[in-house]
């Protein structure tokens, strides 16, 4: 029996024929890209069903909807203020998106999209770029002030360059956080996982001993359950603080 | 010394940054308790920096994570 806690996390493809060739580079249908449609195509599908019958008095899959729609919205408020919320179709689509990967990828047997550091890299990348973006249309080359904190000009020489690169890094450390965190949970799970299998195996008294890691698992499957949740609210989190950056340079909103 | 007994070893060693981030998530919550006692009013506003607070704490210590992976998987 295969016990590599790392195994999970392996892409396969599903279709054997390469779907397609991109600069010698065969493109493959894998499990990772038919668990990005799932979900994709699942949240979507949840959200639009769940609020067509629009009640005055919810049913329970329509204040689902409801309560992630104000959630998402409150968040956005909070952090960047009335202009900001202009962005919330982008700071949902995300939130939603890195909420139900990470939900999805409790399911035992399925695939953890957002543990993989390619996935997580380009939705960070394309926040932070979206936050470039916005800054440079507000506010023209004025945007630049960000990281020019106000401190006397000798501690600049200091601070611009630690402004400047505490910018640079925020992909990689918004990526990683959630990649890492996602990997860490699932890995430790597959490795409790595998502590079950070998005292179940070792037969007579060892066996019963196996009901203490399944316990544990049960336990910390509760925990990545809130870790999911926190891991997608603190990206939706930090998008919004990016966002209230660029928008406002550094007055509060 | 042989290459993949450094990297084991190395990899450990990168572990060492999970005690960082343990006293900085113990911080974190243990801070916030001690305020939300005082005041409890003004816990519940305060739950977006608590989180906020244990996120960037924990990131920290996952670097240490990546950096045992890349010294066994990558190199």
């Amino acid at each position: 029996m295969n016990l590599n806690p790392m195994e999970q996390f392996a892409i396969k493809p599903l279709v054997a024929q390469p779907l397609f060739q991109i600069g010698g580079h065969n493109i493959y249908f894998t499990n990772q890209a038919l668990l990005m449609m799932i979900v994709a195509a699942a949240s979507a599908l949840f959200l639009s069903l769940a609020v067509k019958p629009g009640r005055l008095v919810p049913s329970r899959a329509q204040s689902m909807a409801e309560i992630s729609y104000e959630f998402v919205a409150n968040m956005i408020h909070s952090a960047t203020g009335e202009d900001g919320l202009k962005f919330f179709p982008f700071v949902f689509t995300l939130f939603m998106f890195v909420l139900c990967s990470n939900f999805f990828g409790m399911v035992p047997g399925s695939f953890t999209v957002t543990s993989q550091i390619a996935v997580t890299f380009a939705l960070a990348l394309f926040v932070v770029a979206m936050v470039v973006v916005v800054g440079f249309m507000k506010h023209g080359l004025g945007f630049l002030k960000l990281f020019v904190p106000h401190a006397p000009w000798y501690l600049l020489i200091l601070l611009i360059p630690i402004e400047v690169i505490s910018f640079l890094t925020r992909p990689i450390s918004l990526s990683v956080r959630l990649f890492a965190n996602m990997l860490a949970g699932h890995t430790m799970l597959a490795v409790f996982g595998g502590f079950v299998v070998a005292l179940g195996a070792a037969g007579g008294a060892l066996s019963v001993l196996s009901v203490a890691p399944m316990a544990l698992i049960v336990g910390i499957l509760l925990l990545e359950l809130l870790v999911a949740f926190l891991q997608a609210y603190v990206f939706a989190i930090l998008t919004c603080i990016y966002l209230n950056e660029a928008l406002h340079l550094h007055d509060q909103h | 010394m042989e290459l993949a007994a450094a990297k084991m070893i190395g990899a450990g060693l990168a572990c060492i940054a999970l005690v960082g981030a343990g006293i900085g998530i113990g911080n974190v919550f243990g801070s916030y308790l001690s305020g939300a006692l005082r005041n409890p009013g003004a816990a519940a506003t305060q739950t977006t920096n608590l989180l906020l607070g244990f996120a960037l704490c924990e990131a920290t210590g996952l670097f240490g994570l990546v950096i045992a992976l890349l010294i066994l998987f990558a190199f």
